[in-house]
């Protein structure tokens, strides 16, 4: 699952890499966290310039300006914990692990991808970090962490699981029917919601009475916690404690990030949509400059030291591109495989 | 060999328990399955066994609960849903069609979905046309999902102790007319029916009849009805992978296949089976393949109607005799009714 790069360049960082290992890099290592959100930003900036020279087909929803949230959930959960998202989902799969490689093969439906070019942008994923491949339907993949969560009260474990989701998916019945569920048994899930203002192309005010997503969680007997979904440290703090509260047994919590999707819901959408300055006020905010200037006035690391993430990130992401380039299309026979056991 | 009588329902109850018993990943899920025993008591007493983490009652949220017994196989259990009647999946079809069969395929293998669906379905009891249906052409085109159909109480038992240990999603339809029917039924390891494989109910020369579910005793009760004529009878069991091979070897034995299905005329499992016998042995088939199935419409409610919508061992009895006659394919009866309004 995890491909790995053929690369001279540098054989250490690219050959032995594994997801578990580029999870386990964030551990205690702020200035990582920063690399990664980075990482996320450029490697979604390359879609587009793929898109652009022809090696993307299909759709590819962006969640730049989100990555605090991927990062911060990351940080928090555990590996063996199971997280379900959506088609929104490239910073998600970068954050928790899948290797640049992984993503941008997997969009780009090459063998290399995290799931060898079958599934494409909208399915990623690796289980070894905790990552089902991600879901394409709306609300689809709520349910499903429900029932990771099942698993641990059944068997009386302290597994958690997260389903990562979007302010359009509250006004499906998947969602309403999960959280009713989940807060009946107190299952340990924790419900992410990304608020980034818009379903699709439809502001959240045209389709959602409340203001408020984590107000919708007092209907089944949870907390709801409205955190700013573009500060780190508030999402590593809130998934943590929501985590905690899940695997001590007293059930979900549903936690809305506020945050902001730079691009339009996919390729297709120029987001025109969108009143005049909201966008700049948002960048205002952006979550890498937040955590940049944070690690900078708190002296975690100096000018040099982050501008050397910049660089090493860079490398990473072009050294990525190379090999996706160089990879070669799935085989024809990956069609028919894994459709169940006796095609494995 | 461990041989007991069973009511369909009994036997049901029997399978869950036995692979409840033999395994702790299993665990069963759906409306009033738990307290109440189930709305056909195929769950009854089970919560008292196994207790309420492993027989559990769900609140009528078909989607929720249908997700999260997804979710749950998918991280190493084996859950058993229960959807009281096979309609209910409607409002979660997705779960089923777009989530558990793709999983393994999007995952290359990492998470397999070891899921079971088992459903009342069917007509025959005066439920109208929202709690009658087979359904089953809901899930045979979709690639990664089995399906098969119980007939009696050995195969409701069998097929759902191979369907619980299947490692992928299984829909086990359990046609709710034959509930109530007290059978023998061999208990254990070989009372184990396996995914797939047909069941010969009966040997004959003349013609072959494959069928399934409650079919299955509407067709035993036609063949007595066609005088001079041997039926061979097939009960296929499983509708997804269907067995091919049987049905194959005894066509080319009898030169004939009428196929009785409790399903639509258009979309139905038959048309599969006609397909396949029609390419495979065209050139030895004695007449062309026969379909015998409900017509395009809702199931009424009223007796009289819904008793003529089913195939009757009666009409299955005279539309294969005017096959054998005169080598062509009889109009169904509602195109004869309507040429004759």
């Amino acid at each position: 699952m995890n491909d790995t790069v053929n690369t001279e360049a540098d054989p250490d960082v690219a050959e032995e890499e594994t997801s578990l290992d580029r999870r386990a890099a964030l551990q205690g290592n702020r200035l990582e966290w920063l690399a990664r959100m980075i990482e996320i930003r450029r490697v979604e900036e390359n879609v587009q310039t793929l898109y652009n020279d022809g090696h993307i087909r299909g759709s590819t929803h962006l969640s730049n300006g989100q990555e605090a949230v991927s990062v911060g959930i990351a940080v928090a959960a555990r590996t063996t914990d199971t997280i379900t998202c959506t088609y929104r989902g490239h910073g998600t799969a970068l954050a928790l692990g899948v290797s640049p490689e992984g993503v941008l093969g997997e969009i780009c439906g090459r063998s290399i991808g995290c799931i060898g070019g079958l599934g494409g942008s909208m399915h990623l994923g690796d289980t070894t970090v905790g990552l089902f491949p991600t879901f394409a339907i709306v609300g689809a993949g709520v349910p499903v962490a429900a029932g990771a969560a099942l698993t641990a009260w059944v068997r009386e474990r302290d597994d958690a699981s997260i389903a990562i989701f979007g302010d359009g998916s509250t006004n499906i019945g998947a969602f309403h029917e999960t959280l009713n569920l989940a807060g009946i048994f107190k299952l340990p899930v924790v419900f992410v919601c990304e608020n980034n203002l818009y379903g699709e192309y439809t502001r959240i005010n045209l389709s959602t009475p409340v203001e408020h997503i984590a107000d919708r969680a007092a209907s089944y007997g949870m907390p709801g916690i409205a955190v700013d979904g573009q500060d780190v440290d508030e999402v590593v703090a809130a998934v943590q404690g929501a985590l905690d509260r899940a695997r001590a047994g007293d059930g979900p919590t549903l936690l809305e990030m506020k945050t902001y999707r730079y691009s339009g819901h996919s390729r297709a959408d120029p987001a025109s949509y969108r009143p005049d300055g909201e966008l700049d006020a948002w960048m205002q905010r952006d979550p890498i400059d937040i955590l940049r200037q944070r690690l900078l006035e708190k002296r975690e690391a100096s000018a040099e030291e982050i501008a050397a993430v910049d660089g090493r990130v860079e490398e990473r992401v072009a050294q990525a591109v190379a090999a996706v380039l160089a990879s070669p299309p799935p085989d024809l026979a990956e069609m028919l495989h894994h459709i169940s056991a006796t095609t494995s | 060999m461990n041989t007991t009588k069973l009511r369909v329902r009994q036997a049901v109850l029997q399978a869950l328990n036995d692979e409840m018993e033999s395994d702790p990943d299993v665990i069963v899920m759906g409306e009033d399955i738990a307290t109440a025993g189930g709305a056909f008591k195929c769950t009854e007493g089970l919560i008292d066994t196994f207790g309420p983490r492993r027989v559990i009652d769900t609140p009528i949220s078909e989607m929720g609960f249908l997700g999260a017994a997804v979710g749950a196989a998918a991280t190493g259990l084996k859950p058993v849903v229960e959807m009281m009647f096979i309609e209910f999946i409607g409002v979660a079809l997705d779960q089923l069609t777009t989530e558990a069969s793709r999983l393994r395929y999007l995952s290359r293998g990492q998470v397999t979905v070891p899921l079971v669906v088992r459903a009342s379905a069917g007509a025959g009891l005066g439920f109208g046309c929202q709690h009658s249906q087979m359904l089953d052409y809901w899930f045979r085109g979709v690639s990664g999902l089995k399906v098969c159909v119980a007939s009696n109480a050995q195969n409701a038992y069998g097929l759902l102790r191979a369907a619980i240990r299947d490692p992928d999603p299984v829909v086990v339809l359990e046609p709710r007319i034959l509930y109530g029917e007290r059978q023998d039924v061999v208990l254990g390891e070989e009372g184990i029916v396996p995914l797939g494989v047909a069941r010969m109910v009966a040997e004959g020369s003349d013609v072959t009849v494959v069928t399934a579910g409650a079919m299955v005793s509407v067709v035993e009760q036609a063949a007595p009805l066609l005088s001079g004529t041997s039926c061979e009878i097939i009960d296929l069991q499983t509708l997804v992978p269907w067995d091919k091979r049987v049905v194959v070897d005894s066509v080319a034995r009898t030169g004939r296949l009428v196929v009785v299905e409790e399903g639509p005329w258009t979309g139905g499992w038959s048309n599969d089976v006609a397909a396949h016998i029609s390419a495979e042995l065209f050139g030895s088939l004695r007449t062309p393949v026969l379909r015998i199935t409900c017509p395009d419409a809702p199931v009424p409610h009223s007796t009289e109607l819904e008793r003529r919508f089913l195939p009757s061992p009666e009409y299955v009895a005279e539309q294969t005799t005017q096959l054998i006659e005169t080598g062509r394919t009889p109009a169904p009866w509602w195109a004869r009714e309507e040429k004759e309004l």
